[in-house]
């Protein structure tokens, strides 16, 4: 770990906020993407397709 | 020789995005993780901002991406406003979440930034209104493709919504240029100047400005899929109502 001085609450917390964003998005989009896909599998499979 | 709009049928698109994505995003991962680990481990604090200066290689890239995301979605409303390829206007639709968080993440790690640096948090300098302005922009955005139920209607309103807000998105990027007042520094990265930033804290930007780059491409390719699956989706529950 670096020496981050006096500094260190500012370059933490902008890493920690961009981290938790970034995640947030990637999750986000994977699990609506899957959630799709499942949802369609589903009525394609009613419908015979 | 194949057209560029062949990409606009679905299902070439969904073929040749599944194809390209898994490439797209190791791409994106590698660049982060090696663009934030030199950055942060690998590079020294600068003589002026100490160590505050390991925030450019979030802060950058992601007002970088902030402003590019917008400006993708307005190539992608002009193609539905002339062309109505609902292909261009999902992937306009996928962009903006993305879009929003970069800004988010600008205007957030931009304010800690500052704060240290300026003696302030927020100031209400040209560019960073401008990104304000801009950030509003992305949600009227979202919120008026959430409130129109007709998806053509949606894509025609949010499109012209799009052309308006380019006018911040590059206000954004240019008002440094056009305002001599404001706390904003000059532009991290030009063309037109020998050196803004120093090696050793350019190249590990760079890296990570292709990092986000991959990730957005990445993002915009899979959430388009799911805004394209999810129309097809929504057309069988209709037909299924109907039946």
């Amino acid at each position: 770990m670096p020496d981050l001085g006096k500094y260190a609450d500012a370059v933490l917390s902008s890493y920690a906020v961009t981290i938790v964003l970034l995640v947030a998005l990637i999750g986000h989009s994977v699990w609506r993407g899957r959630r799709v896909r499942r949802q369609l599998a589903e009525i394609q499979a009613r419908n015979g397709k | 020789m194949a057209s560029l709009w062949q990409y606009a049928n679905p299902q070439k698109f969904l073929a040749v995005s599944r194809a390209v994505l898994p490439f797209v995003a190791g791409g994106a991962a590698i660049c982060l993780v090696v663009g934030l680990v030199w950055g942060f481990f690998f590079t020294p604090d600068d003589y002026k901002q100490g160590s505050t200066v390991k925030i450019i290689y979030l802060h950058v890239p992601a007002a970088l991406m902030a402003i590019n995301a917008w400006l993708m979605m307005l190539v992608a409303s002009l193609i539905w406003l002339v062309r109505r390829h609902h292909v261009s206007a999902l992937a306009a639709k996928a962009a903006a979440p993305i879009g929003i968080t970069m800004t988010v993440i600008a205007l957030v790690t931009g304010a800690i930034w500052g704060e240290p640096m300026w003696g302030t948090y927020w100031a209400w300098d040209p560019r960073l209104t401008s990104f304000l302005i801009l950030f509003l922009f992305y949600l009227g955005y979202s919120a008026l493709w959430q409130a129109i139920e007709s998806p053509d209607a949606a894509a025609d309103l949010t499109s012209v919504l799009c052309m308006v807000g380019s006018v911040f998105a590059i206000l954004s990027r240019y008002a440094v240029n056009f305002w001599n007042q404001g706390l904003h520094q000059g532009a991290s990265l030009s063309l037109d100047k020998e050196e803004n930033v120093s090696d050793v804290f350019y190249l590990p930007l760079l890296v990570c400005i292709a990092g986000f780059i991959l990730l957005f491409v990445a993002l915009v390719l899979l959430r388009t899929q799911t805004e394209i699956r999810q129309r097809q989706l929504k057309a069988l529950e209709a037909r299924e109502r109907m039946a």
